[in-house]
């Protein structure tokens, strides 16, 4: 059994029992496993390669589902249901739930376009409307300054850095609950991690955020808490501050002292 | 005497390479050599002059001109939606299990020579264009629809690869934020592919505009200008097909070398703006 801290803030997501196998897989990549996660705070995924903490980060927003055959088990709430319920919309779950990859994604289109792309789905048609937050979403992601006069712009134009906040632009102008960041600054330079670090620690007065991180320095400066995960199972998940300092289990220990991993 | 032998692989590869330079300036020179007696004969009335009447001396290149594109334009609006639909359905709708086994038959169709396209196209379409649309079933219509038929499966195989270079993070992405198939094919797959989609469309139009063995069969070569799509027509490769053979004169023979030095410009500046997208593609990716 995984070791829990107490969480004292509300809980926006509870893991309850979840298995997921994949199509090809014989075996469960992730097994029984068991995790709250609070709300307007970050919760960093951790472990070693294949431990199932990307798996686990896909199931909140069901992108498994994209490809056939998958099969989840278990319960994961999310406002009081069940989101790996068969009659789940899943488009309007990933629009409250959002997503930010390994890569920068920038669509091809331009800047303003990107960044819109997600109220235009939603059927937002009003020009001045539709200005006003993308600006406002530019501002909160921290690139309205450099962006402000090339709107119009290709938005494959920017720099790898300039582009991961652009998709947090777009993923925020459609004010989600809940944020999801794969591995964000993996393909980054040094400067640009740790602009996005900051931008994360902002972004946690108004989203929830659960991030899948290789780099442990990386959970230990932005998270607030953090899960461990191993095999397909979490290990234990505390606080950020306790576990760095005092793990409780002696795996969790191994790990983060680079003993394995 | 390793060097030696790299030098010598050296010389022997550039040379064989410089001799397709080589090959495509002689072809051209043949052409244009050819040509000259009529070019100085006819001069600019030659691409302008509606009448081709070798009995009386008269050549007009405009028919089988008017002939290769309106038959072109016919097959590229025909089969430009089908391929984009087939590959839309082979990038992203087909279940697994079907994806591979129709999308080599497609490739397959490709390679079927366009000489059992024409076969198939006299014998078996042109009864049912004359018995359903009207005039004598060859026509300028059979003609674009037989090379619809001929170019969809290329298009349809190049769409399809060009669609499936789309990296699964930026579709994953578009879905993220809550698109639906529809709004990822629209928004994300085609703009991305659309250099290399362009690209295949410029190619097949390419070999359309320049195909002989299908259309010959079922175009009729009649020299004449008409709206009416069911009436015969030409193009230019099918005069040249049917014609060398009876060009009893300097000029009728000329003119005809003519017609292929246009049709050579013609390919050539089709396959360079299909290469200029093509470039641009890898440029961008």
């Amino acid at each position: 059994m995984a070791t829990i801290a107490e969480i004292l803030e509300e809980k926006t997501l509870e893991v309850k029992d979840f298995e997921f196998t994949y199509a090809s897989a014989e075996q469960a990549s992730i097994k029984k496993l068991t995790m709250p996660i609070a709300k307007h705070s970050i919760t960093a995924l951790i472990g070693p390669s294949g431990c199932g903490k990307t798996t686990l980060l896909r199931s909140f927003n069901r992108m498994h589902d994209l490809y056939p055959g998958n099969k989840y088990d278990g319960e994961i709430l999310f406002k009081g249901r069940n989101i790996l319920q068969e009659k789940e919309d899943l488009i309007n779950l990933r629009i409250q739930i959002g997503m930010i990859f390994q890569k920068p994604t920038a669509f091809p289109m331009s800047i303003f376009d990107n960044v819109a792309y997600g109220m235009r789905l939603q059927g937002m048609k009003n020009k001045s409307e539709l200005s006003d937050r993308v600006e406002k979403a530019l501002k909160d992601a921290a690139i309205w300054k450099e962006v402000k006069d090339r709107l119009k712009h290709d938005a494959n134009g920017l720099s790898g850095g300039q582009q991961q906040r652009l998709c947090i632009a777009r993923a925020i102008a459609v004010e989600p609950e809940v944020l999801l960041f794969d591995e964000p600054t993996s393909a980054l330079d040094p400067i640009s991690t740790s602009g996005i670090e900051e931008l994360i620690v902002e972004l946690k007065e108004r989203v929830s955020i659960i991030i899948v991180t290789h780099n442990m320095q990386q959970a230990a400066r932005v998270s607030d808490y953090t899960g461990f995960m191993y095999l397909g199972e979490l290990i234990e998940l505390g606080k950020t501050e306790d576990m760095f300092v005092t793990p409780r289990e002696k795996l969790t220990e191994e790990y983060i002292t680079g003993k394995f991993g | 005497m390793s060097i030696f032998i790299d030098k010598l692989f050296r010389y022997a590869s550039r040379f064989v390479a410089m001799s397709i330079l080589l090959l495509v300036a002689w072809i051209f020179t043949v052409l244009l050599q050819n040509s000259m007696e009529s070019i100085t004969a006819l001069g600019f009335d030659f691409v302008t002059e509606t009448k081709w009447a070798p009995n009386l001396e008269k050549f007009g290149a405009l028919p089988a001109i008017y002939g290769s594109v309106l038959s072109t334009f016919i097959a590229m609006v025909l089969a430009v939606p089908l391929a984009i639909g087939v590959a839309i359905f082979l990038s992203e709708l087909a279940p697994a299990k079907l994806k591979s086994p129709v999308g080599v038959s497609i490739e397959l169709l490709a390679a079927i020579p366009s000489v059992i396209y024409g076969m198939w196209g006299l014998f078996y379409f042109v009864p049912i264009i004359r018995d359903h649309v009207g005039g004598i079933g060859i026509s300028m219509l059979t003609a674009g629809i037989v090379l619809s038929i001929m170019i969809l499966p290329f298009m349809a195989a190049v769409t399809r690869d060009a669609m499936n270079t789309t990296p699964d993070i930026l579709k994953e992405s578009a879905y993220a934020l809550g698109g639906t198939k529809w709004d990822v094919i629209k928004d994300i797959i085609i703009p991305y592919a659309k250099a290399g989609i362009i690209g295949s469309f410029i190619l097949a139009l390419g070999r359309a505009i320049g195909e002989t063995m299908a259309v010959t069969f079922v175009m009729g070569n009649v020299h004449n200008i008409s709206l009416d799509i069911t009436a015969p027509a030409t193009s230019i490769p099918v005069t040249l097909a049917n014609e060398f053979n009876e060009a009893d004169s300097g000029l009728y023979y000329s003119s005809l070398f003519e017609l292929s030095l246009l049709l050579l410009i013609i390919s050539f500046t089709i396959i360079s703006i299909a290469k200029f997208y093509f470039l641009r593609r890898k440029r961008i990716a």
